[in-house]
């Protein structure tokens, strides 16, 4: 099977590979997918208190096509403030990548990783009382939690 | 020794034809071309003369006389004749069907079929070994049982089936016993007698020969009956009409009588390198399993799981080398391989597995280069994988509950 440039290229040379601290107030961690499907996605997001993911960092197991949509996804979401964020959608990245139908699933799971590290840090800041200035609008958490 | 790249290691695919076997094809394609079931000419009586050579050739390899060899396009129609044709001609007698979980899509697609026409099949279970037992197949069968279809060696995992002790039992049993054989034929010892067995797969392209001409074993004494699917003109004693792919033929002879010449030099050598690639990784690589009998495997397969890799992304990273993997991230369903499943790999392992087929050109240069690059490529993608951070960290990842999706 031949894969894009850009998945190549994302592949090679991943961007934001790696770990924030999870105990960190200000990061949001998403762990999606599973390892008996052959994916399993953790992508973090450093958000400052108004609201803007200051950086991210992402582990993939996965294929390349999976390497490349959660290393795509870090490089966008960054400066990206959260409601950003939660507007980007999969379509986006099949686009860009130019994923074939049978890579789609890798780029749905970006997606719910990038929720799914929203969703965390919001729930760690309403648990720690603190009030961020991040919409009230919030994410059903769908993948898994450690 | 400069190596050229990329690295041909994927020997249960396909393989390379040898030189020697293109040499025999070339002149019936231009000099002797006749039909060879042309009675009235020498271009005939020619053709006809070199596909008896191959003939005799091919059953040697076997044990076989070269007058129950039936040339037929490659071994999924070989199988498909086997088992579609015997299970047609014996249904009066019963229509029950063995056979094992983890036989070629071939075997299991063409069982598919019988079932849908109304046949029983039984799909025995394997160990964590890979192999089939004597024992299962005896547990099986009834009085209605007229064929079992056991591999001689399977395609992804390279194990090796006890046949003659399961081929005794089918004939206790009074059933025929068919033989996939495309994996092992040429590189192990296979003789139809110490297997009891009455219809043999065979492929030329698994044995570096050409691709496109495989054939069927059927065995004469006793004489097993089966019914034809193709029909036409009436070659190869009514069961497969169709003119003979001549050159195909020539050249499936040459590789048959290379690789029985050949085959204990040979696979010595090549099961030297299999056991350099196995240990050169293990000795680098952490967290490392081999899938199925290391003991009853063929000389030139690896198959082997890293955790925590997924397998595609490993044969992105091993670009330079022709490998396959178990993980089925290509395929539509998303489902690893049946054949790991049936081992009862989780499916987390199945999807690290990568093949290796070690063959004829390979050599040790070549191994030593793939230890290196798969033990530089692991700790690369382990860099990357959450699992193996969580793993580290003192994780137990069945400790998690994972979203499937």
């Amino acid at each position: 099977m031949a894969y894009s440039e850009k998945v190549l290229e994302h592949y090679e040379n991943p961007r934001n590979v790696g770990s924030f601290d999870k105990n960190d107030p200000s990061v949001g961690t998403g762990l999606v997918g599973a390892p008996a499907c052959g994916d399993v996605m953790k992508l973090q997001l450093k958000i400052s208190d108004d609201g803007i993911i200051e950086d991210a960092k992402f582990k993939t197991f996965g294929c390349g096509s999976a390497i490349a949509s959660s290393s795509l996804a870090t490089e966008w979401v960054k400066g990206m403030t959260v409601d950003q964020a939660m507007a980007l959608k999969n379509t986006q990245i099949v686009e860009e990548l130019n994923l074939p139908p049978v890579k789609i699933h890798c780029s749905v799971l970006a997606e719910d990783a990038i929720k799914a590290a929203i969703a965390d840090y919001k729930a760690k800041r309403s648990a720690t009382g603190a009030t961020a200035a991040v919409s009230a609008a919030t994410a059903s958490q769908p993948g898994a939690t450690t | 020794m400069a190596i050229k790249l990329p690295i041909y290691m994927d020997n249960h695919a396909t393989t390379r034809v040898d030189p020697r076997v293109v040499e025999a094809m070339l002149p019936f394609f231009t000099e002797t071309y006749g039909n060879a079931a042309s009675r009235s000419h020498s271009f005939g009586w020619e053709t006809e003369k070199a596909t008896d050579l191959a003939r005799e050739q091919v059953a040697a390899l076997i044990g076989a006389s070269g007058r129950e060899i039936v040339w037929t396009s490659g071994a999924t129609e070989s199988d498909n004749l086997a088992i579609k044709g015997a299970a047609e001609f014996h249904k009066e007698r019963g229509r029950h069907i063995v056979t094992s979980a983890i036989e070629h899509k071939a075997v299991l697609d063409s069982c598919k079929r019988l079932e849908r026409d109304g046949f029983e099949v039984t799909y025995l279970p394997v160990g964590k070994d890979g192999l089939v037992t004597a024992e299962s197949v005896r547990a099986a069968m009834t009085d209605k049982t007229t064929l079992v279809s056991i591999m001689l060696a399977n395609n992804e995992i390279g194990t090796v089936n006890p046949v003659e002790e399961i081929g005794a039992v089918v004939k206790e049993k009074g059933a025929l016993f068919h033989i996939d054989a495309v994996q092992g034929t040429g590189k192990i010892p296979f003789d139809v007698e110490r297997a009891k067995a009455d219809l043999v797969s065979l492929s030329a392209h698994k044995m570096y020969g050409p691709k496109g001409i495989g054939a069927l074993y059927v065995r004469r004494k006793p004489r097993v009956r089966i019914t034809a699917e193709i029909d036409g003109g009436g070659h190869e004693r009514g069961m497969r009409s169709g003119t003979l792919n001549v050159p195909g033929i020539v050249g499936f002879g040459r590789a048959a009588a290379i690789a029985l010449a050949e085959m204990p030099e040979e696979s010595a050598r090549i099961l030297g390198m299999r056991e350099r690639l196995r240990k050169g990784i293990q000795a680098r690589v952490s967290d490392t399993f081999v899938n199925g009998s290391l003991q009853h495997r063929l000389p030139g397969n690896l198959n082997i799981s890293f955790a925590y890799v997924e397998g595609e992304a490993m044969l992105m990273a091993l670009k330079d080398v022709a490998v396959s993997s178990g993980s089925a991230c290509t395929s539509s369903s998303l489902e690893p391989s049946y054949v790991l499943r049936a081992l009862g790999v989780e499916e987390e392992m199945a999807h690290t597995s990568i093949r290796f087929g070690i063959g004829r050109f390979n050599t040790d240069e070549e191994i030593d280069y793939v230890i290196d690059l798969v033990a530089r490529k692991v700790d690369k993608l382990r860099e990357l994988s959450p699992l193996y951070e969580m793993v580290k960290d003192g994780i137990d990842l069945k400790s998690i509950t994972w979203a499937a999706h």
